[in-house]
């Protein structure tokens, strides 16, 4: 703040303070030319104005505000660039990039050049971090048996991860996954549960209307639920089945996908758009682009750490 | 004048210029020196100008009130920032006009809501938010999914805000028609969320 400002505000300020003084003392004086205590001329129904002195207990709060504000003005950041006798500051509001927060937000810390934010940080910091990368030196699958760490690991889930999975990690109709019944699209393994809430997911089935047509659609459909048991038209499949040699390419001769590039298994009856004739056939048609966003610099690497040993020990 | 004081009580549009002048002297120590400050003037580093489609789905975020139940605004406090994300810093809104900080929290701050839920969430939710949140009491707005952009307007928008000072193409502008027709107000404001809260990188 420059020193324009800076003089700008404190005259306004300290200003407005001597002005109120000087406006309560003018009108603490008897400026009518009506003596104390007679009255002023004004009659309504019987009441009549007397010119009385302001009552001495208003006057008195009203000089105590005037004091109190002058006494917070030198204690706190309130007259431009003056930072005050207390040294209060938020947080550091001038950054232009994250990196640059956390490298001052770090530095401050460092230097104990502390501000109210930094101040929480620095506690929470001392608190919780040695709690967290010993949890992180813990692997996943380990860390899942540790009671404590799952109850870090739900709150976190839930207020994260609820949203899409739901509360209690079943997932959602229209390709928000299950979490608890073991059957992983990029792998289950703790290490791949955690790359998986680190880097994010994006899945890209493509829609196959145009090259193989309604007909074609509903063969690779019937076989496709064949697949995973169900009844289905034996002409019909048998033509799919021919066709499915596309769908190979993804999912595996055997329909049973692949975790490399998470394409889901065909053959458990479990779906992840629903596994009606119609949902399988909107799937087939317009295709899926299932979306997992990454949640390393949301949650960073030790906390994901923790989640990955939650949602591992959902399906145990 | 026997009492300068009858003269004031005596004559409204004195008392309400007085007034005026006194209530002045706030404003003018707490709101005119910040608009000159570098903090809220100087862009953060990764700020680019709405797309087209952000625009107008910022406008249908304003319409439907969205606002009202939502504040962008996440405050230094580590309880917020836990959840929401880093704090907001004035350079992310210097060409918000309006903002929309707001100051009403009935559901989460949406500050760095952008990149947080896949646009197919976002899409599923709108319609009816309890078909993923059964908890959520926010209300559907299924006729998003419906409402066709024509763009008529949106270049004027980019224009206006170019006048503003916001960093518009000539490109920008000639094309922001054409970037919106045939959009549903869906995509609009879905693209608008995601957008938010990711300039600062």
């Amino acid at each position: 703040m420059t020193m324009f400002w800076t003089i700008w505000i404190s005259v306004i300020s300290l200003g407005t303070i001597v002005g109120c003084w000087a406006l309560l003392a003018w009108t603490l004086s008897n400026n009518t030319g009506v003596a104390e205590g007679e009255e002023m001329g004004h009659e309504f129904d019987g009441i009549t104005e007397i010119n009385n002195q302001l009552p001495k207990w208003w006057t008195n709060m009203f000089y105590l505000t005037m004091i109190w504000g002058v006494l917070y003005l030198i204690a706190y950041p309130g007259l431009g660039a003056y930072k005050g006798l207390l040294g209060w500051e938020s947080s550091n509001q001038g950054i232009l990039t994250l990196a640059q927060s956390q490298e001052e937000l770090l530095l401050d810390i460092a230097e104990d050049n502390l501000n109210e934010y930094a101040i929480t940080i620095k506690r929470a910091q001392e608190r919780f971090d040695p709690i967290f990368e010993e949890y992180a030196r813990t692997p996943v699958e380990e860390l899942s048996l540790n009671e404590e760490a799952i109850q870090v690991g739900k709150r976190l889930f839930l207020q994260n991860c609820a949203q899409c999975h739901g509360s209690d990690g079943a997932g959602q109709r229209g390709g928000f996954p299950n979490l608890r019944d073991n059957d992983w699209l990029y792998g289950g393994s703790g290490d791949k549960i955690k790359e998986t809430l680190i880097l994010g997911r994006k899945g890209a089935m493509p829609g196959w209307l145009a090259p193989f047509g309604e007909q074609g659609i509903k063969e690779i459909v019937a076989y496709t639920l064949s697949l995973s048991g169900r009844v289905v038209d034996q002409g019909l499949a048998t033509a799919g089945k021919a066709r499915f040699i596309t769908c190979a390419a993804c999912h595996g001769m055997d329909g049973k996908g692949n975790q490399m590039i998470g394409s889901p298994n065909l053959t458990d009856n479990i779906w992840l758009y629903g596994g009606s004739e119609r949902a399988v056939t909107e799937t087939l048609n317009y295709g899926r682009n299932g979306v997992m966003p990454a949640f390393d610099k949301t949650l960073g690497e030790n906390k994901i750490h923790v989640v990955s040993a939650y949602v591992y020990s959902l399906s145990k | 004048m026997k009492n300068p004081h009858e003269l004031i009580e005596k004559n409204v549009g004195l008392l309400t210029i007085l007034v005026l002048i006194a209530i002045s002297f706030g404003a003018m120590a707490q709101i005119l020196p910040l608009m000159f400050q570098q903090q809220v003037l100087e862009p953060v580093k990764g700020l680019r100008p709405y797309t087209a489609l952000e625009m107008e789905g910022r406008d249908i975020y304003i319409r439907e009130g969205c606002v009202g139940c939502h504040s962008q605004m996440i405050r230094p406090f580590r309880s917020e920032t836990e959840r929401y994300g880093h704090y907001s810093v004035a350079g992310e809104s210097v060409w918000e006009r309006p903002f929309l900080w707001g100051s009403k929290r009935t559901g989460p701050d949406l500050a760095r809501v952008g990149e947080r839920y896949s646009d197919e969430w976002h899409r599923v939710h709108l319609i009816n938010p309890r078909n993923v949140v059964p908890e959520s009491n926010m209300p559907g707005y299924p006729w998003l999914a419906e409402n066709i952009l024509t763009g008529k307007h949106t270049a004027r928008k980019l224009e206006v805000n170019k006048m503003l000072g916001v960093p518009y193409t000539e490109e920008d502008i000639a094309g922001a028609k054409a970037a919106v027709e045939g959009k549903t107000e869906m995509e609009a404001l879905i693209a608008y969320l995601q957008s938010l809260g990711t300039h600062l990188q």
